[in-house]
């Protein structure tokens, strides 16, 4: 071994990666990069709307404050309607949610064709954004709350229906198998061997889908569906900033707040 | 749950599965505030029981306009699904790089107590506000257009990669920091050998995650005139279009599910 070859191989500072790694991780970032460039460049962005941009936000925020106080007593029952539609789309959720995920989890399923029709509406159901559905679901049942509820239950079968369908997978087998051995039904080896295993997931999974659904619920309106978005969108089309900026405060707080008690409760079932 | 109540005798002997609430007044009382809440809110909402009874002579009527899809004005769905897919890397490009700093930022390992709070009210106030909102502001400063949608998606993404970042950053064993410290670095050559071997697998993970979040929500910030495919969706639905709509739809599902798998095989190929 000449000297050159040497101090090739074994290099005075240290390297983390060798040359080849480090040459494939550089085409990575390179076409990332180039990615980027290209989608920038492609979507013609008006990049002089970036000189009066803060003339513009300020303006915004000038009329934004102070807050329309006087708008409070028309901001309760909306608000509620708003955490009803939320929680309501959950209670839903969890009873469509729940089938789903058996026939998505491989080894609850009933064979290929079920596993797939199971797959499919998870991801369809995950696919499209909540105000979409909500879209379709006013389209159905006219405007009103009743059209969010069922928009942000399409949206969370395929959150919790996924979670579920996998903790299903990974369960303990062994416990299965010692109820099938009692000789239990298929349904009593679901109740008594599998439920109680996905449990903490799914009470987990539900309320972290709660909170969600909240922050979901809170832009419903603008399509229609119910909830406190009803007034917001009209608010900004009338461009009655301090209505609005009121209302966003409100919906921070209760955002907030759900956020809060989504964290605690999940802490304490784990 | 209740499994034992489903035999006959119930007997003090019999095996009971483990309940989530120990105490039977609390289970017990916990399930009949539940029942007690759904009919309050059921009630309370303004539900048109007469309407809903229509609906599904409605849906069934809106699903026959759907079927079949119509694929004829494709050019148009081909522009708004390439702007949705450039706004969605656009976007996770410029989160990815502006989580950087906000997610060091909002450790507390790292940086001093009032720029970490400072860190964390970012975070926070920006994971708040629904993507929609922040759109409808970004449309009245920047005017309506992609770009509107843009940053509303990097606002997204910024908070959510940095606030992962900044939860890795915190759990991460304090010895390796240490012993770097000890050696004489500097904060950027921490920031190098420390930091970044140990966070950057999990932050690269996250960013494809949001990858693939964001090229879902691409699809709706049109619907408030933000740019990309929602917003031709949200003009179908207008002028009753259904059998577009279904064809936009039918292609968003496809894109949604070839990015997931997308995210899933690098995403492996990271760990």
């Amino acid at each position: 071994m000449t000297l050159d070859e040497h101090a090739r191989k074994y290099p005075e500072v240290w390297q983390r990666f060798n040359p080849r790694q480090t040459l494939i991780r550089y085409v990575w970032y390179l076409s990332i990069v180039a990615v980027a460039a290209w989608s920038v460049s492609n979507l013609d962005i008006p990049w002089i709307y970036f000189l009066d941009a803060h003339v513009q936000a300020m303006d915004l925020a000038t009329r934004m404050w102070p807050p329309d106080l006087d708008f409070v007593d028309k901001l309760y029952d909306p608000l509620i309607e708003t955490i009803h539609i939320a929680t309501l789309g959950t209670v839903v959720t969890i009873l469509i949610a729940f089938p789903v995920a058996f026939l998505a989890a491989r080894n609850t399923t009933f064979n290929a064709a079920t596993w797939f029709i199971g797959r499919l509406i998870l991801v369809t159901s995950r696919s499209v954004n909540t105000v979409v559905w909500g879209l379709l679901f006013v389209a159905i049942f006219g405007p009103g709350p009743l059209a969010g509820i069922w928009a942000i239950a399409f949206r969370s079968i395929g959150f919790m229906g996924k979670l579920v369908a996998e903790a299903i997978e990974e369960i303990d087998q062994g416990a299965v198998e010692a109820i099938e051995a009692t000789g239990a039904s298929r349904l009593q080896v679901l109740w008594i061997g599998i439920l109680p295993q996905v449990l903490p997931v799914i009470y987990g999974t539900t309320i972290y889908r709660w909170d969600i659904n909240i922050r979901e619920s809170t832009v419903l309106g603008f399509v229609g569906a119910g909830g406190i978005g009803i007034q917001l969108y009209s608010s900004i089309n009338l461009f009655a900033w301090q209505e609005v900026s009121l209302m966003l405060t409100s919906v921070f707080a209760v955002v907030l707040v759900s956020e809060f008690i989504s964290a605690a409760v999940r802490q304490r079932i784990s | 749950m209740r499994a034992q109540n489903q035999s006959e005798d119930v007997t003090p002997r019999q095996w009971q599965t483990i309940k989530l609430v120990e105490n039977p007044y609390w289970r017990y009382g916990l399930v009949i505030l539940a029942i007690a809440y759904l009919f309050y809110s059921v009630g309370t909402l303004d539900i048109n029981w007469h309407r809903m009874s229509t609906g599904l002579t409605r849906a069934n009527n809106m699903f026959s306009r759907m079927v079949p899809p119509d694929f004829s004005r494709w050019e148009l769905l081909v522009k708004g699904i390439l702007e949705s897919l450039q706004m969605a890397f656009a976007a996770s490009f410029f989160g990815m790089i502006l989580a950087i700093p906000l997610g060091l930022c909002g450790a507390s390992n790292l940086v001093p107590r009032p720029i970490y709070l400072v860190a964390r009210a970012i975070i926070v106030l920006s994971r708040t506000f629904h993507e929609i909102i922040i759109a409808i502001f970004f449309v009245k400063i920047f005017g309506f257009g992609p770009l509107a949608g843009v940053l509303t998606l990097v606002v997204a993404s910024t908070s959510f990669i940095s606030k992962m970042l900044a939860e890795d950053i915190e759990n991460m064993p304090p010895g390796q920091l240490e012993a770097v410290r000890a050696t004489g670095a500097s904060f950027p050559k921490l920031l190098v050998y420390c930091i970044s071997p140990q966070a950057l697998p999990r932050y690269l993970g996250v960013s494809i995650y949001r990858l693939d979040a964001n090229i879902r929500h691409s699809t709706v910030v049109g619907i408030v005139g933000a740019g990309g495919i929602g917003q031709v969706l949200a003009a179908t639905f207008s002028r009753y279009d259904y059998d577009f709509s279904l064809a936009i739809l039918m292609i968003i599902v496809a894109l949604v599910f070839l990015g997931e798998v997308f995210s899933n095989w690098v995403r492996s190929g990271l760990r």
